[in-house]
Formats: C-alpha cells, structure tokens, sequence
C-alpha cells in the first residue's frame, strides 16, 4: 500500500493539512509531503483534495471465489422470545438489497422455545427463516452464540449479513466477523447497492460531524450493523410465508466460559431509549432530581421514554441509564423534547439525527435552539407542568372519567 | 483519540479541522482504566499482587495519552506504532492489540465500551476472539473477582444482566461502572519520568499481510459532512402562550 501526491495537480493550497487528523502532511515549496510516520491512511486528505492529487494504492485480490455468496441475511435478535423491534427494520432495508442483487433474503435466529418469534418473522416479507434451536440457547451468552453464527455463516455463506446495533448485536457480530476474517461496519445508517455490485454502508463518525461510506471488496459476506429507527418497519407480506429451515445444532460448539445468573428488567419507566418514538430528556434547568417526576408526567402522558443530560445524571439525578450524547445513548426518536438543557455538542452528538427536535429552555441564546425545529425560550418549571395539565383536560382527565 | 469536542468544521472549505486536536485519552477508557487500578488496589489488598499496563495503538503522538494514563494509577505503558499499522480497521487493531497482548498474557483487560472518533465498539470484542478470552460487554460494575473468575453487572437495553465470567477475560465497560479520579502529584511525578515501551509490529508478530490498510477487510471510500441541522422557529412570550403553542406542535405531530 502506498500513498502519493501528484506533484502536477498539487498546488500547496493546504487543504489536505487541515483535514489531516494526525498532522501527517506538510507543504514543502507549494507541495503537500506526507510525513509518513504520522500518517494512519485514513483517507480524510484523499477525499478533501479538491484537485485529486492525493491518492492511495493497495494491492489486494480476493483469496477466494466470492461468488459462492449468496442471500442477504438478517440476524433475528430475540430475548425471552420477543423479537427486537429493530428486525423488522431490517427486514426492509434487507429486502430492498436483496431485490437489487437479485437474491434471496433470510433471517437467522437462535434460542430456545422461539416457535412464536419465528411464525412472526415468516409472516414478513422474507424468503427464508434459519431457525437453530436449542436449550444451550435458552439465554443469550456472547462467546456460544458467536461460536454458533460463525459455523452456521461459514456453512451457508451469505453475500451480506445485517444486524441490528443493539448491545448485543454490536459486541457478538464484531466476533463471528473476526471469526470470518470479514468486515463489520458498525453502526450503519445508509445502505445501498453500488454500481460495482458492493455494499455501499454509510456511518457517521466522530459524533455525527463526519459521514463515513465504507465498503467490503474482497471478503465476505459483508457485515453491518444499522442503528435503531433509522430505516422505516417492513409491512408484513400480503399472503403466504416464508419458508422455515431447522439447522441441525451442534453441541460441540456450546463451551462457554461464562454464564447468565440474573436478568433485572428496568421496571416502572421506559429506559429502552433507542425503541422510543419519543423522547423527553431533562438537563440542569430542572433545579433538582424531583423535578424530573415533572417529566415523568408529562412521559407518562404521551407515551414517551424519559431522557437526561450529563449534567442531570453526574449530579445524581437520575441513572445512567437514561443518559443520552457523547458518554451515553446515541437516540433518534420521531420527536426529543429537551426540556432545560443548553445542548452542548456532546449531548448533540447522541440525539441532534432525531427526525423532530423541541427545546425549552430559559436562556434564548443556549445552543439547543440552534439545531431545534420548536424552540421555546420559557422555563421548563412552568411551561412543562401547564402542558400536562391541559393535555389532560384535553384528553378528560382519568378521576372526571366515569368508571 | 482525538477528543470529539475539539473537532470543528471549517465553513469555508467543509473540510474537518483537526488542527491542535490533543491526543487524550477517550472518555470511555478513563473508565476501563480507572477499574484496572481499582481492581489492582483490591486484587493486591487480597494478597495478590498486581499491576496495570496501559496499551494503546496509534501514531507517535499517542505517547502523550499513555502518560497520562500513569498519571492516573498505570504502573507501564505500551504504545503500538508501526507504519505497517496505518489503515488499521476494526479487524487489523484488535488484531494488532491481541498480538501484543499475547507479549504480556493479562489476566484481564478491560476497554472502554467504545472510542469517540470510530465508536464502532467492536475492538473490545474483537481482542477477546483473537486472543480465545472469554468476554463481557456494556459492564456496569464488577461484583466480584478472584484470581479465577468474576461476577459482572451488565448495562443493556432492557435492564441488567448479571454473569459469572472465568479468567482470563476481556470486558468492555461503560460510564456507570466508576467515577475517574484525577491525577495524584505523585502520578504525576511518575508519569514525567515513565519509560513507554514501543511496539511495532515485529515486536508483536503481526505480519503486514493482516494489519494496515493491506490487512483490513474494510476500505473507506468517501468521506462527507452531512449538512448542516438549521434551527426552526424560537417562540417567546408569556407562559400560556408558550403551552398554547406547544401543545400545537404536539396536536400537529400527533401525540395529543
């Protein structure tokens, strides 16, 4: 691999050294030099060179046949049965790149008693369901449940391979990718079929303020997984269903050097952030932990998940759980109501793809306002008790209902 | 590594900035290095003595990063810097990071949950299968540990799981799990005066053929800055107002 700049299209302008993150490039009499040492081959000065002088080479063939690929698959993440929202998304975006590669879409899924998640999955538009049971599965465990993917993929060697970037799906597919010495780009949030055939999968990077389109030449299958909400549910397929295919399970590969004791379901309040259609957070401008039970009101009464600041949640607030920006969720609900957060960049960074954005806050210069499609300059203490008040009203408040 | 915050587009030419970027230590694995001293402390209390090397891959620079860990409890750093290495993609760094992690055969290493620059979360994981570790993600806080094995609270989704994992292990670790202290004068004292072990990739067997953009299965092909979000309407006014026309927006949107 090698990287150079064309000395007859460059012209010093130092574009390139801005965009460098690692200082790697200097002008040397009206010639950008690469300071080789430094340079990571990133590709940020290759893209941001206006006069295409700057490209980088590697030389690499497939070490075998990539037309044994075939099929795009989708992991059918479940717990307990239930079957992650995010499948279903999946299952869109899935079918549409299966139609543009003239192919077969098929979800895979592991467990145990899963019959129920795997007739809701064949009554949606898939061609296949991989259903791979077995009590070892019963719960998910990350070093059996690679192991079993990885046999299962190499076996029946789809082209491309979705899932969703959950907890679970982000930190057990990175493994059966290495498994497969194949790519995993995570955190997708476009996915298209190219003109050479690819996988065209865009992510952004450093907190949203760059995107990113990555692809995976010559190994497969090509691996993604793809944010929350992001791409719009599969309607279910008008008749018939898919067709379903028991794989045989192989005790050998169920060793494991962990084990689940316990499962605490967070009860009482959704803090499921990433499923939430809609999300109202609370920052410093509520004063006190007891005014985030103002929220849980207001949460309470439109059906939403209730957010924080890093702020309100250092302050011991509210648990981390509900933490959304930089060091917490990365969110994209229908609607973010932030109520009394300035919206510094690191909060931006976790909640500023959500589709509507509603701030209040008292300052009229906080940045929040800046990336809000509804800005009200108020204080969240009486606006926020006054709407729910009259949401209520609205709706007949349930001790005027009669029973 | 570099820090998220000091990132800025320049207008005129939409290009990143990244002039005077610090090399820093991710917010993330100020976490996982504060529960490796954390767990020193314990371990060594318990009658078993213990230490914490801080291992980083990247460019020269990353040197910096490394004594500030020191500064922070590390008693040694290693930095893994080769050409060879640039282009690294998630596969080639966990890669690289197992190899030289096989020079020092840890009885547990502990990441953060994910940079801040990629945020792919994935080389955790990653180093895990490399290196035949068993492996925990998203941990909250670790319940128990022993010379053997370990119990580990797990942040996920839904709720908290908990698990027993044997050693040798890698975890991946969240915000919840501690709070960082800052750095002690003495810290400070030892990480002026550390010596950094270097790395490159002889020293850690890693053949050219698997790490760099050679090794990697990925290729960046583009790389763009989305446009930019533009702010709406921004309502004033006395309160009643204010509630009238938010409940508007809401009644517009559907949700009341």
């Amino acid at each position: 691999m090698s990287i150079t700049v064309d000395a007859g299209k460059c012209n010093g302008c130092t574009l390139c050294v801005k965009s460098c993150g690692t200082n790697a490039i200097e002008i040397k009499d009206k010639l950008a030099t690469i300071v080789l040492e430094s340079c990571t081959m990133c590709g940020a000065c290759v893209t941001a060179c206006r006069f295409k002088a700057i490209s980088i080479e590697i030389e690499k063939q497939p070490v075998e046949d990539l037309s044994k690929y075939k099929g795009v698959w989708v992991y059918g993440e479940q717990r307990d049965g239930h079957v992650a929202p995010v499948v279903f998304e999946l299952i869109n975006i899935g079918r549409e790149l299966a139609n543009a590669r003239n192919t077969e879409l098929a979800v895979v899924i592991l467990g145990a008693n899963i019959s129920n998640a795997v007739d809701q999955i064949a009554s949606y538009p898939v061609d296949k369901v991989y259903v791979y049971e077995a009590p070892e599965l019963e719960t998910y465990d990350a070093e059996r449940y690679c192991r079993v993917l990885t046999d299962v993929t190499r076996e029946l060697k789809p082209e491309i391979f979705l899932a969703g970037a959950t907890t679970t799906g982000r930190s057990f597919m990175s493994g059966v990718a290495i498994n497969l010495y194949t790519g995993l780009t995570a955190d997708c949030t476009g996915l298209e079929i190219g003109e050479d055939d690819l996988l065209h999968q865009t992510r952004p990077a450093y907190g949203g303020n760059i995107m990113a389109t990555i692809l995976c030449p010559y190994t497969r299958p090509q691996m993604s997984t793809v944010r929350h909400k992001v791409f719009p549910m599969s309607c279910k397929r008008v008749d018939g269903r898919a067709r379903i295919i028991d794989l045989k399970a192989k005790p050998t590969l169920f060793g494991s050097r962990s084990k689940v004791t316990d499962f605490v379901e967070t009860v009482g309040e959704k803090v499921n952030l990433v499923d939430a259609d809609i999300i109202i957070s609370g920052g410093r401008g509520l004063g006190c932990p007891e005014n985030f039970s103002i929220l849980r009101e207001l949460a309470d009464e439109i059906d939403a998940a209730v957010g924080a600041s890093r702020a309100a949640v250092d302050a011991g607030w509210i648990p981390y759980a509900h933490q959304v920006g930089q060091t917490g969720k990365t969110v994209c609900p229908r609607i973010y109501i932030a109520c009394g957060i300035s919206g510094a960049v690191q909060h931006q960074v976790g909640m500023r793809s959500s589709d509507t954005i509603i701030a209040i806050n008292k300052d009229p210069n906080a940045p929040i306002f800046q990336i809000a499609k509804f800005g009200f300059v108020g204080d969240v203490l009486e606006v926020l008790p006054q709407l729910t008040k009259k949401i209520k009203a609205k709706r007949g408040a349930p001790e005027t209902c009669p029973v | 590594m570099p820090g998220t915050t000091e990132v800025k587009i320049d207008p005129e030419t939409k290009t990143l900035v990244r002039e005077g970027v610090e090399t820093q230590i991710n917010p993330f694995d100020l976490y996982a290095l504060e529960e490796a001293v954390r767990t020193k402390e314990k371990m060594t209390a318990a009658g078993d003595p213990s230490t914490v090397t801080v291992i980083s891959m990247g460019p020269p620079q990353a040197e910096d990063a490394l004594r500030e860990a020191i500064s922070l409890g590390a008693d040694d750093a290693v930095l893994l810097s080769d050409r060879a290495f640039a282009g690294s993609d998630t596969w080639c760094t966990s890669y690289a990071l197992a190899k030289a992690l096989k020079n020092i055969e840890p009885d547990l290493v502990l990441c953060g949950m994910q940079a801040i620059d990629g945020d792919t979360g994935q080389v955790g994981p990653g180093i895990a299968i490399h290196l035949d570790y068993a492996q925990a993600a998203y941990v909250a806080e670790i319940t128990q540990i022993d010379a053997k094995k370990m119990a580990v609270k797990r942040l996920l989704e839904e709720g908290y799981e908990f698990c027993e994992v044997k050693l040798p292990a890698v975890l991946t670790v969240v915000k919840e799990i501690n709070e960082p202290r800052t750095p002690s004068l003495r810290g400070k004292m030892n990480a002026k005066k550390a010596e950094i072990v270097k790395w490159g990739a002889a020293d850690v067997n890693a053949p050219a053929d698997k790490v760099g953009l050679q090794g990697s299965p990925t290729q960046v092909i583009k790389i763009m800055t989305p446009p930019c979000r533009e702010g709406g309407e921004k309502y004033q006014g006395e309160t009643p107002e204010l509630v009238e026309k938010l409940f508007d927006v809401l009644r517009s949107m559907e949700v009341v």
